[in-house]
C-alpha cells in the first residue's frame, strides 16, 4: 500500500510549525486580539482551610468591571472535577484556591484591585502534612489511571522473610510542579449562547465537553481553539479553572475576557505531582534472582478530589517475581489537588524501585547491570545496547573511589518503562484539488511534533509527498480526539488518521471519517515501551554540588515515527528527570499551609548550564498488533528511571545514599 | 502594582518626598511592585543622571558610577585585572539579560529573596513590621546563620556586594543633607528589632558611585559561589577572597562570605587569624571556623557552615597555589 | 507615550504608567512574539533587545523606554529571510512547544554580540568565548521546560559560524 518512494514515516521531517514558532507568528491562547478585551485576575485564598464570609473591594480601584465571588457568582453545573465549581461555595479547601475574580479593563488595574481586596475569612485549623502514619490515611479503591490500588501474587511477606538478601528502604519524593513555560491561559468570548474559548490545553474536545457541562450547553456550542500550546506535561490535560473563570467573567461583563494565570498561581490551581513516601522491600537469592517485592506508597490528595499518584503500580510490570505485593494509601489534606504530571506513578515509583535495586546490587556485590539482565528479560536488548554505547563494562562497583581534582565521579543506571496505549479518536480526510488532502482531528501539539507526525502518517497512507497534506488540529470543532497525554497521542490520533486515509483510498469519494473506538477496545493490553538510562555524575568534595556529566537513554518504543521530534521527546523527558533528581521541590511550610517557593526563581528547573552531554538512541522496530503504525508512546519514558540512574551515580561517586529527593548539596556536605 | 507618578531625577542631591523611591534598572523594584510588596507613590528614574561611567581615582583606585550596568562593569578591563573578584561575582549573579539592566546602586540595595518577604500575603517583619517571622520555624534553608535576630533571619542576596565588601569598597552618597562616604561593610544594618530597614541610608539619599580603593592584593582575588543549580540561581553560599603570600606566610588577606547573613559578611575574625600565619589549607580551614564560631544555624541551614568552611579553604588554597 | 519597536514608532495614548514593556508589546501593539512565562525576570521568555542589548521586558516599565529602540522576534531577519539564529533553531530542532523560543532567539542574538565584544562569562577560562560550555552558561537566563537545550547549543554555534 505504501510505496517506498514516498515513505515519510520514519524520516526526520522538521516540524511543520517551525517557521511560525521561530518568527513569533505562532499564536498561543492569550494572543488573540479582541475588541474591548477585559482582563481577569484571581484572588486566592490566604488560608488553607476556612469559610469565606465576605469580599470587600476598594471603591478607589478604577477600571474594575466586576468582582465575582460565591456571594454573587452565577450558578454553575457540577462536573466530575470540583476544582471547576468556582465560587459555588463558601468553603476554602486549600491555600491558593481561587475565591474571587476581578475583571477590569486593563491588566494593571485587575492585578492591583485583586491585591487590595479585603477577604472576610473565618480561618480554621488546617492539616497539610503527609506522614506515612497519618491517622486519616486510607486505601483507595483505585489509583491513577484507574487501576486497583492494591495487588498481590504469591506470598511476599513469607518470601521476604526467607530471602537470602533483602533491602528494606523508604524513599521520599517531594511535591513537584509541572510548570510548562506557557502559563495556563484562556480568552473567553460569548457569541449569543455560543462560547468561544482560546485556551491552552492538551485536549480541546474534552475542554469543550467540560465547559459545556459547566455552563449547561451542548458541547457543540463551545468552540475551543488551541492552535499552539506552550507545554503542559499533564497539567493541561483537562479544563482548569482559568477556562471557567474567563467564561464566567465574559458572561457577566459582556466582554471578551483574558484570564492568564500568574506563574505563582500555577503552584496551587492547576495540579502537581503529589509527594510520596514509598516503602519498598526487595528479596533475592544469593545469586541475585529476585524472589519478592513489596512496594507501598503513601501519598496525599486534596479535600476536594481524590487523585492518587500511583507510584507502586510500575513495580507490577518491571520484574517478574513470584511474590509481589503493591499498595497505596492516601490521606486527604487541606492542600491543592494533585494531578497528572509527566509519567504520573511511573516517575516517582521507578525512583524507589530502581534505587532500591541499586542498593540490592551493592548488597549482593553484583554489577547493577547484571542484576537487571538477570531479572528483567524484557529489557535485555535495551540494556545490552545501552550499556555498550554508554561504556558501562569494566565499571568498578565500589563507591567513592574515583576522584579528579575536587570532583568525585561515578556512574549509575536504571530501567525505564511506560505503558503503550491508544485511546478512541476520530479523524477526517478530505481530498482537495491537485492531489492535496486535508487531515482534520481535534488533536493538539504541545511540542511533541504531533502535527508533523500526523502529516507523515497521512502522506504515506495516501501515497503523496508530505507537502500535499494540510493538517488541521487544535480546534474542538474538528473530529473528536483523545487527550495529548499518557504518551498516547500519536498512537491514538495516528490510528484514526490511518483509518480515515485507508477508508478514503479504498472507498473513494472526497471525504472519509474514521472512528477508532471499536478497534481501540480490542487493542493488545499490557504492552510497554522499555528503556534503560545511564548517568555519569561528578560531585564536588568542596561544595557538594552535583553535575551530570553524561546522561544516556536507550529505548525500545516500537517504530519511531520521526527521529527528530522523538529525540526531542526523549531528551526532554530525561532533562525533566534530571530536575526531579537534583533540583525540583515544592517546599511546604506547615504553619502557613502552603508551598512557599512558588515561582521560577525558587522552584528550580534545569537550566542550559545544567545539561552537559546528553544523548538518546533507540531500537527502531515496529511492534505488531498494537496500532497500524507499530509505534509506542515516547513522551514520558524519558523521565522514568532517569532520576534513579542519576541518584545511583551520585551514590557510586560519593558513597552517600540520598533517599529523600531532590539530591542537593546540603545532603552531600 | 499600585499606581504611581513617574518622573526623571532632576539632579543628584534633589532628595525625595515621602513615598518616593529611586528607580534604576528596576529588576528588583519593579518585581516587588508587581508583587505588591513595594508600593511607592512616586518613581524617580535615575537612569538619565550622569552616573554611567567607570573612571580612575587619583590614588589608583576606580570609581564606578551607580548607574553602571552589572554587565558593563563585569566586562570592564580595569576591573577584570585589578579586581577579578568583582567581575567574577557579577558574572555569577542573575542572568545575562538581568545583568544588562541591573545597576551598581540597585544591586547593592536589592532586597532579600526570603520567600515570605516576597509574598505580600505572608506575615513578615520586613515587609509588614510586627507581623512576625514565619521563616524561623518555616522555610529558612537559604537564610542567615550569622547576624540574624529573633525578628528576622533574612540574607542579603547580592553576589556583587560580597566582592565589594572584601575589597573595602566605599559607597558615595548624595542627599539633602549633603554628601557622605560609607564603606560597603557599614552600609547594611543587622535586623535587630527593625528588620524593615536594610541599610543606614536615609530616605532620599542617592548612591552616586562606589569607589574601589587601590588595593594591590585585589589583583589576586577570586569569587566562588555554590548554588542549587549550575546557573541562574542565588547563592547557597559564596566566598570572596584576596590573598598575598610571602615566604609561605599570609602577608595580606581579604575574605567575605555571601548568603549567610543579612549583609555581605566581611570575615574579619578569619582575616585576623590568618595574618602572618602559614598559608596552608589547614590554617585556612581553621580561620573559617574561627569566623563561623559565631554562627547560629537554624533547623535547615547548618550546612552553610560546612559549605563556607570548605569554600574558604578551597578558594584560599587555590589563590596560594597560584602565587607559588 | 512613544515606543519605537522594530523600526516603527508607535504612540500609545493613555497608557497606564504601570504597563511593562512586555505588556505594552503584547496587549497594546499586539506583538505577541515576546512571551510571558513568569512576569518576574525568572525565565527569559520575554527577552527582547533594547538598543541591541538583551533584557527581560517584563521588568521594564514601558514609560522609561521612550527613547529606546526595541527589537522583538518579529523584527528579526530581513525580507522574509530568517535571521541566522532563527535558521539555526530550524535546522537543529531547537524547540518543542516553542513558547520559550522567541526569548531564546533574542537572547542568543544579544549573547553573540556580547561575546563578540569580548565580554567574559562565569565560566570563561580562555579566549574561546563561544565553546559549548560558554554558550550554555551565557544562555542560562532562558529556561526551557521542554528541555530543548541540547538542540539549541548547536543551533547557536551554527549561527556563530562555527
Ligand atoms: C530572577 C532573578 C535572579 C537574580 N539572581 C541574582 C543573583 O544570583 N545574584 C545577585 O547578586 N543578584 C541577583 N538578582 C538580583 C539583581 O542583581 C538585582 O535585582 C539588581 O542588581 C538590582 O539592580 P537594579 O538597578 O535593577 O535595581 P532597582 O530594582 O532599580 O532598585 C533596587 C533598589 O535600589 C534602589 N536604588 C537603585 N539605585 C539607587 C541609587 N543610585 N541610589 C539609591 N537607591 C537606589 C531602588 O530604589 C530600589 O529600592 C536576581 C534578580 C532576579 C530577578
Ligand atoms: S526572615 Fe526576615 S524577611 Fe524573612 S520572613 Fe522573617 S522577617 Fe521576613
Ligand atoms: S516573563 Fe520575563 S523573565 Fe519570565
Ligand atoms: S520549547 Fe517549550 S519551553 Fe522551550
Amino acid at each position: 500500500m505504501t510505496s517506498m518512494l514516498t515513505r515519510a514515516v520514519g524520516a526526520p521531517l522538521p516540524r511543520l510549525e517551525g517557521p511560525a514558532k521561530v518568527s513569533g507568528a505562532a499564536r498561543y491562547a492569550a494572543e488573540y486580539p479582541q475588541d474591548r478585551m477585559a482582563y481577569g485576575w484571581i484572588v486566592q485564598s490566604p488560608v488553607a482551610r476556612g469559610r469565606l464570609d465576605a469580599v470587600l473591594t476598594d471603591p478607589a480601584e478604577e477600571d474594575v468591571l466586576v468582582v465575582l465571588w460565591h456571594g454573587n457568582a452565577p450558578h454553575l453545573e457540577q462536573t466530575d472535577d470540583p476544582e471547576l465549581a468556582v465560587f459555588q461555595s463558601d468553603r476554602i479547601g486549600y491555600r491558593g484556591q481561587p475565591v474571587a475574580l476581578v475583571v477590569a479593563t486593563s491588566l494593571e488595574a485587575a492585578r492591583r484591585a485583586a491585591q487590595v481586596i479585603h477577604l472576610d475569612i473565618a480561618a480554621e485549623e488546617h492539616d497539610v502534612e503527609l506522614r506515612a502514619d497519618h491517622p486519616d490515611r486510607y486505601t483507595p479503591e483505585s489509583v491513577v489511571p484507574d487501576v486497583p490500588a492494591v495487588s498481590g501474587t504469591g506470598d511476599a511477606e513469607t518470601a521476604l522473610a526467607s530471602a537470602a538478601v533483602t533491602v528494606d528502604v523508604t524513599y521520599v519524593t517531594p511535591p513537584l510542579h509541572n510548570n510548562p513555560m506557557e502559563p495556563h491561559a484562556t480568552i473567553a468570548r460569548w457569541d449569543g449562547q455560543d462560547l468561544i474559548l482560546y485556551d491552552s490545553n492538551q485536549h480541546p474536545s474534552g475542554i469543550a465537553e467540560t465547559l459545556g457541562t459547566v455552563f449547561g450547553l451542548p458541547a457543540e456550542r463551545v468552540h475551543v481553539v488551541t492552535e499552539h500550546v506552550g507545554g503542559g506535561f499533564g497539567s493541561k490535560g483537562s479544563a482548569r479553572p482559568n477556562a471557567v473563570l474567563a467564561a464566567l467573567g465574559s458572561w457577566v461583563t459582556g466582554r471578551p475576557v483574558q484570564m492568564a494565570l500568574p506563574r505563582q498561581a500555577m503552584f496551587s490551581m492547576v495540579g502537581h505531582r503529589a509527594p510520596t513516601v514509598q516503602h519498598i522491600r526487595i528479596g533475592a537469592s544469593q545469586d541475585g534472582v529476585l524472589t519478592a517485592i513489596d512496594h507501598q506508597t503513601h501519598t496525599q490528595s486534596s479535600r476536594l478530589f481524590e487523585f492518587v499518584e500511583s507510584a507502586s503500580v510500575v513495580t507490577r510490570d518491571v520484574y517478574p517475581v513470584p511474590h509481589l505485593r503493591t499498595g497505596h494509601q492516601v490521606v486527604r489534606l487541606d492542600m491543592p489537588t494533585p494531578r497528572w504530571m509527566r509519567a504520573p506513578g511511573e516517575a516517582p515509583g521507578m525512583i524507589a524501585l530502581e534505587c532500591a535495586m541499586d542498593e540490592l546490587a551493592e548488597r549482593l556485590g553484583a554489577d547493577p547491570l547484571d542484576l537487571r539482565l538477570r531479572n528483567a528479560p524484557r529489557h535485555e536488548r535495551v540494556l545490552r545496547a545501552g550499556a555498550e554505547r554508554f561504556g558501562w563494562s569494566g565499571r568498578d562497583p565500589r563507591p567513592r573511589r574515583r576522584r579528579s581534582g575536587e570532583w568525585w565521579t561515578g556512574t549509575g543506571m536504571a530501567l525505564a518503562t511506560y505503558p503503550a496505549t491508544a485511546m478512541p479518536s476520530t479523524a477526517r480526510v478530505r481530498a482537495l484539488a491537485d492531489d492535496e488532502y486535508e487531515v482534520a482531528i481535534a488533536a493538539t501539539d504541545l511540542g511533541t511534533g504531533a502535527r508533523t507526525i500526523l502529516a507523515q502518517i497521512a502522506a504515506d497512507e495516501l501515497d503523496v509527498p508530505v507537502g500535499r497534506i494540510h493538517i488541521r488540529i487544535g480546534d474542538s470543532t474538528l473530529p473528536r480526539a483523545s487527550v495529548a497525554g499518557g504518551s498516547s497521542g500519536s498512537a491514538s490520533w495516528g490510528w484514526a488518521v490511518t483509518g480515515a486515509c485507508r477508508e478514503l483510498r479504498s472507498r473513494g469519494g472526497r471525504e472519509a471519517v474514521f472512528d477508532t473506538t471499536e478497534l481501540v477496545r480490542e487493542q493488545k493490553e499490557g504492552q510497554h515501551a522499555c528503556g534503560a538510562h545511564f548517568a555519569e555524575v561528578r560531585v564536588s568534595a568542596v561544595t557538594g554540588e552535583i553535575r551530570v556529566s553524561r546522561l544516556f537513554g536507550m529505548y525500545d518504543a516500537g517504530r519511531i515515527l520521526n527521529p527528530r521530534t522523538a529525540r526531542a521527546q526523549f531528551l526532554g523527558g530525561m532533562i525533566m528527570g534530571m530536575g526531579m533528581a537534583l533540583h525540583e521541590e515544592s517546599v511546604l511550610d506547615p504553619a502557613q499551609g502552603t508551598w512557599v517557593n512558588h515561582d521560577l526563581a525558587e522552584y528550580h528547573i534545569p537550566t542550559h548550564a545544567d545539561v552537559e552531554w546528553i544523548d538518546a538512541a533507540w531500537l527502531d522496530e515496529p511492534e505488531t498488533g498494537l496500532n497500524p503504525m507499530g509505534s509506542k508512546g515516547i513522551g514520558e519514558i524519558g523521565i522514568v528511571g532517569s532520576p534513579a540512574a542519576i541518584l545511583n551515580a551520585v551514590h557510586h561517586a560519593t558513597g552517600v545514599r540520598i533517599r529523600d529527593l531532590p539530591a542537593r548539596l546540603d545532603k552531600l556536605l | 502594582m499600585k499606581t504611581f507618578e513617574y518622573r526623571t531625577a532632576a539632579g543628584l542631591a534633589a532628595g525625595l518626598e515621602p513615598g518616593a523611591v529611586f528607580l534604576a534598572g528596576g529588576t528588583n523594584l519593579v518585581d516587588l511592585m508587581k508583587l505588591g510588596v513595594a508600593t511607592p507613590d512616586v518613581l524617580v528614574d535615575v537612569n538619565r543622571l550622569p552616573l554611567h561611567e567607570v573612571s580612575g581615582l587619583p590614588d589608583g583606585g576606580i570609581r564606578i558610577g551607580s548607574a553602571v550596568r552589572n554587565s558593563d562593569l563585569a566586562a570592564d578591563h580595569r576591573v577584570r585585572t585589578a579586581y577579578p573578584v568583582l567581575s567574577q561575582a557579577l558574572l555569577a549573579g542573575a542572568s545575562g539579560q538581568l545583568r544588562n539592566m541591573a545597576t551598581t546602586g540597585g544591586n547593592l540595595l536589592q532586597r532579600t529573596r526570603c520567600r515570605y518577604f516576597m509574598d505580600a500575603t505572608m506575615p513578615c517583619n520586613k515587609h509588614r513590621p510586627g507581623s512576625g517571622c514565619p521563616a524561623r520555624d518555616g522555610d529558612h534553608r537559604n537564610l542567615a546563620i550569622l547576624g540574624g535576630s529573633p525578628a528576622c533571619v533574612a540574607t542579603h542576596p547580592s553576589d556583587m556586594a560580597v566582592a565589594l565588601a572584601a575589597v573595602d569598597a566605599v559607597v558615595q552618597v548624595d542627599g539633602p543633607a549633603g554628601q557622605r562616604s560609607i564603606p560597603v561593610t557599614g552600609l547594611y544594618r543587622l535586623p535587630e528589632d527593625t528588620p524593615e530597614r536594610d541599610t543606614v541610608l536615609e530616605h532620599g539619599e542617592l548612591i552616586t558611585a562606589v569607589d574601589l580603593p587601590a588595593l594591590p592584593v585585589a589583583a589576586r582575588s577570586t569569587y566562588r559561589k555554590a548554588r542549587d543549580r549550575a546557573s541562574y540561581a542565588f547563592a547557597a553560599g559564596s566566598v570572596a577572597a584576596a590573598l598575598r603570600v610571602a615566604d609561605g606566610l599570609v602577608a595580606d588577606v581579604r575574605l567575605a562570605f555571601g548568603a549567610v547573613a543579612p549583609k555581605p559578611w566581611r570575615a574579619y575574625v578569619a582575616e585576623e587569624a590568618l595574618r602572618g600565619q602559614p598559608a596552608t589549607e589547614e590554617r585556612f580551614r581553621a580561620a573559617a571556623d574561627a569566623e563561623l564560631a559565631a554562627a547560629r544555624p537554624l533547623r535547615d541551614n547548618a550546612y552553610k557552615i560546612a559549605l563556607i568552611r570548605n569554600l574558604t579553604a578551597a578558594v584560599l588554597t587555590a589563590l596560594a597555589e597560584d602565587v607559588r | 507615550m512613544r515606543l519605537t519597536v522594530n523600526g516603527a514608532q508607535h504612540h500609545l495614548v493613555g497608557l497606564d504608567p504601570r504597563t511593562t514593556l512586555l505588556d505594552a508589546l503584547r496587549e497594546h501593539l499586539h506583538l505577541t512574539g515576546a512571551k510571558k512565562g513568569c512576569d518576574h525576570g525568572q525565565c527569559g521568555a520575554c527577552t527582547v533587545l533594547l538598543d541591541g542589548r538583551r533584557v527581560n521586558s517584563c521588568l521594564i516599565l514601558a514609560i522609561t523606554q521612550q527613547d529606546a529602540e526595541v527589537t522583538t522576534v518579529e523584527g528579526l531577519g530581513r525580507r522574509g529571510e530568517p535571521h541566522p539564529v532563527q535558521q539555526g533553531f530550524l535546522d537543529h530542532d531547537g524547540f518543542q512547544c516553542g513558547y520559550c523560543t522567541p526569548g531564546q532567539i533574542c537572547s542568543a542574538i544579544g549573547m553573540l554580540d556580547e561575546a563578540g565584544k569580548g565580554w567574559p562569562s562565569a565560566v570563561t577560562e580562555d579566549d574561546d568565548l563561544l565553546s559549548d560550555r560558554e554558550i550554555r552558561e551565557r544562555m542560562s537566563g532562558n529556561l526551557c521546560r521542554c528541555g530543548a537545550y541540547p538542540a539549541m547549543v548547536p543551533a547557536i554555534r551554527q549561527a556563530a559560524g562555527r
